[in-house]
């Protein structure tokens, strides 16, 4: 590695301000640290670092991601051998899936670092890697089907205008990743829900009885009082099937057993909050449980049972991965139970009482996401009232 | 404003839990410190001590004594005693940094504009000035500016060196140090000069002198009220104990000083002479045998540590006068031990280290308190080696709640940074600025994510605030 570190350092001053590439310095910074761990040492205050830093940060919840991504990738291959009745093959259908959802995954880290990288430059700042994870959230919580110039299209919108303009990664109060989901969904409604999008055929015809339903959208528009669900094939779907994800769906979020090990891996290594995902999912069975005691067949999927809510649509992910973000989360102790349990019990009362799109997740967290700095408002300003109250009770 | 009633209810989550000990032989109250961290480091010190004889070079350095303007009233050649004016702050000339050792003024060191560095005093002999013990508190005001021992205490707010007329709220002496690889801070054969030197203490202020100890340390006194804290570092940091006792309100001044400092004050009061004896513990994971070392207050550092360093070649070292934390980067060959004048810690400096793809690093050794690196399964308190390496880029906040699980206040740490950086000096006044000092933010300086150095920004708020304010 010393060769290759020498290799570096010879050509460092041409991305130097006065280099030839002087326009390239934040895209050399960025590889440059990427291959190798600054050797700054500490100038002002305390002489040791904590080994944690931001690039670890953000590869430690990719990894978390890891589990929900692969399984999805085979799912994929999954629902399309079911829905056209090929062998279902483990290696088969999961390059199947790969493949169906490479290109997405491309098209926002492309899109998405470039204009970092571009902002990095114009701003004269290190390229930041909040990107590495909303890269690949994006594809997750898309349908398979999502062309990629509508991708690109939100990602760059989502970027620009939910992040970069305020200052970027630190700075954003919206999720970005469920903003360009947002985006996607207002701007190309019909092709980010509906029975053809989450299921990728590849042109092949279907088995009788095929469906290329959610759920979810079975039970919304279900027949009041019924909660039977079917898969792609026409065949019945259990609770276990929901565990462990054997549904169509938005390609990453199926999976409650592979989103369970993501949390487990966020929790553990301390990145995201237990307070948001424990106060999320009881605000979600808290509305589920009084929706279900007050059932009407005017909104059917109100007759579910409130545990198996849980394993359904993008629920689980959007607690464990989008609701538990630090930047747009609450940042104070009292506001993170607050902002979980919220955005627990408006998921629910979405996915109940808006049976045109039931899918009440992303909008629940982008809403909270909006509430969040005020929320947090209140908890410090209780605090700043402790201090006068102090103040005023000596004088 | 109907949110802040709903939410005033729920109380912030107790950063301490005060109980009463009545099974100990003296009463007294303990309280527990939640909040915190001990960095498991190699290095610490052995209970061995070993005599400095050979350094003959003292230097006091100005910048340690913040608050003050500093005006040398020596010139090189000078002879000087122990307690003889190195330097008089230039506003109230009564108040004074003295000399550690009788000898000769060799050098004024000066920096960019004049500024000086340090004045460094060669020893010969050991005279020393007397001090005349007054009766009264006005003069024993006086002496305590004249001897140097007033520049040794802070006042908070601000973290500077008292003002010479302020009267305190309270005064706090914090009786251990809980920083990494600190070693006690008494011996039995202080406690008698400590006992004089609160009693001293307590005629300065019209409140009550604290002293915090450890559970079970045996110290008792009659002038102080003892409470003990329990619980990891910050535990013995003078504004973790304020802030558990009674905070410091906009208006009031409280003082600050550590146990060595009222033993100081102790022995002048009983026998008119300034004590500058130092014992320091010489630690860290480049130190061949950690341990302590009897010396003197501004000791140099190459005849002090002669022998004691694993590496020759100082520039691969990180020589600290202090602890890793809170302390003053010295070179080898003109370093000086400097304020608190207690703990000399060398690592290793790393800026040699090229880590190669160090975010993927599957490391036993790299230490977190998150849990993103297999360190944490060697389980708790393993030592770690720790270099000078910042290991990571500078960012925005990203991560949240990280600096409240190590910081023991009543404050929300982000949110008052927050106000710092934007330089909001009313919302840092809501937020509690005058409650802390630079050292209070060291731990979660340490533990940042984002890498913001964050001493640096309170102590510049600090400053910017007391020039506003006055």
């Amino acid at each position: 590695m010393k060769g290759l570190k020498k290799q570096i350092d010879r050509i460092r001053p041409q991305f130097e301000p006065g280099g030839r590439y002087e326009k390239l310095h934040s895209v050399f910074d960025g590889f440059y640290t990427f291959l190798f761990t600054p050797n700054d040492t500490s100038r002002s205050g305390v002489h040791i670092h904590d080994a944690n830093d931001s690039k670890r940060t953000m590869i430690t919840v990719l990894l978390a991601l890891l589990p929900c991504c692969l399984f999805g990738m085979w799912n994929i291959g999954y629902q399309n051998a079911l829905a056209t009745g090929l062998p279902t093959n483990f290696i088969p259908l999961f390059f199947y899936g790969l493949f169906a959802v490479l290109p997405q995954i491309l098209t926002a880290y492309i899109v998405g670092l470039g204009i970092e990288f571009v902002v990095a430059q114009m701003r004269g700042h290190e390229i930041q890697e909040g990107f590495l994870v909303s890269g690949l959230l994006i594809p997750m919580i898309c349908p398979v089907e999502t062309p990629c110039w509508m991708l690109a299209v939100a990602v760059a919108f989502a970027v620009i205008f939910a992040k970069e303009v305020f200052g970027g990664t630190g700075y954003n109060f919206l999720n970005v990743a469920l903003v360009t989901r947002a985006f996607l969904f207002f701007a190309y409604p019909s092709k980010m829900s509906g029975d053809g999008v989450f299921v990728s055929l590849n042109g092949l015809p279907a088995v009788d009885g095929y469906t290329g339903a959610t759920p979810l959208a079975q039970l919304a528009s279900g027949t009041p009082g019924s909660v039977s669900i079917t898969g792609v094939d026409g065949l019945p779907v259990s609770a276990a099937d929901l565990f462990w994800g054997l549904v169509p769906g938005s390609w990453g979020e199926t999976s409650t057993f592979c989103i369970l090990i993501g949390a487990a891996i966020l929790l553990i290594s301390g990145m995201a909050s237990w307070k948001i995902m424990i106060s999320g999912v009881v605000g979600a069975l808290a509305m589920s449980f009084i929706g279900h005691a007050w059932a009407s067949p005017l909104y059917p999927i109100t007759f579910v049972n409130p545990f198996e809510q849980l394993l359904l649509g993008g629920f689980a992910f959007a607690i464990v991965f989008m609701a538990t973000d630090p930047v747009t989360a609450c940042r104070t102790s009292t506001g993170k139970w607050i902002y979980g349990f919220l955005i627990g019990a408006v998921a629910m009362l979405i996915r109940f009482y808006n049976t045109g799109y039931p899918e009440g997740a992303m909008l629940a967290v982008l809403l909270l996401n909006c509430f969040a700095p005020l929320i947090d408002w209140c908890v410090v300003e209780s605090n700043v009232k402790r201090r006068t109250r102090r103040l005023k009770s000596i004088s | 404003m109907w949110p802040c009633t709903l939410f005033m209810l729920q109380p912030d989550s107790g950063t301490t839990e005060i109980k009463n000990t009545l099974y100990t032989d003296f009463m007294e109250d303990t309280i527990k410190i939640k909040k915190g961290l001990d960095i498991p480091m190699f290095g610490a010190p052995s209970a061995e001590i070993t005599q400095d004889t050979s350094t003959t070079l003292f230097a006091i350095c100005p910048d340690d004594f913040p608050g003050a303007v500093w005006k040398a009233r020596v010139h090189p050649g000078d002879k000087v005693q122990r307690g003889s004016v190195l330097f008089a702050d230039k506003d109230n000339a009564t108040l004074c940094l003295t000399s550690p050792v009788s000898g000769e003024v060799t050098e004024i060191a000066r920096g960019e504009r004049r500024h000086i560095l340090h004045i460094t005093v060669r020893r010969e002999g050991d005279e020393a000035e007397k001090f005349e013990i007054p009766d009264e508190t006005e003069g024993l005001r006086a002496i305590l500016q004249a001897s140097g021992l007033w520049a040794m205490m802070r006042q908070r707010p601000f973290d500077i060196v008292p003002s010479v007329n302020a009267i305190p709220r309270d005064i706090f002496v914090t009786a251990f140090d809980s920083a990494p690889l600190a070693a006690p801070m008494l011996q039995p054969k202080d406690m008698s000069a400590l006992e004089t030197g609160l009693e001293t203490l307590a005629s300065l202020t019209p409140g009550t002198v604290y002293l915090g100890v450890r559970p079970d340390s045996g110290i008792t006194s009659k002038a102080a009220q003892v409470i003990a804290f329990d619980g990891p570092h910050p535990a013995g940091n003078v504004g973790t104990q304020i802030a558990a006792i009674k905070p410091v309100n906009k208006g009031e001044t409280v003082f600050t000083l550590d146990a060595r400092t009222a033993v100081r004050i102790g022995r002048l009061i009983t026998d008119g002479y300034l004590d500058t004896a130092a014992l320091v513990a010489v630690t860290g994971s480049e130190v061949n045998n950690p341990h302590l070392i009897n010396t003197t207050i501004g000791a140099r550092l190459d005849t002090m540590l002669a022998g004691s360093l694993k590496a020759s070649d100082d520039t691969r070292l990180r020589i600290i006068s202090g602890n890793v934390l809170t302390g003053t980067r010295c070179s080898l060959k003109d370093g000086f031990l400097h304020f608190p004048y207690r703990q000399i810690t060398v690592i290793a400096e790393g800026a040699d280290a090229d880590e190669f793809m160090g975010w993927a690093s599957m490391s036993p050794d790299k230490f977190s308190v998150k849990r993103t690196f297999p360190a944490w399964l060697k389980g708790l308190g393993k030592p770690f080696k720790f270099d000078a390496r910042i290991k990571g880029g500078r960012r925005a906040m990203i991560l949240s709640e990280e600096f409240d699980k190590v910081f023991p206040f009543d404050i929300y740490p982000e949110y008052l940074l927050k106000a710092m950086m934007a330089n909001d000096i009313e919302r840092m006044e809501e937020l509690g600025i005058y409650e802390v000092a630079p050292e209070d933010f060291a731990l979660p300086e340490f533990v940042d994510t984002s890498k913001e150095p964050l001493q640096h920004i309170v102590r510049q708020s600090l400053d910017n605030l007391r020039k506003e304010l006055s």
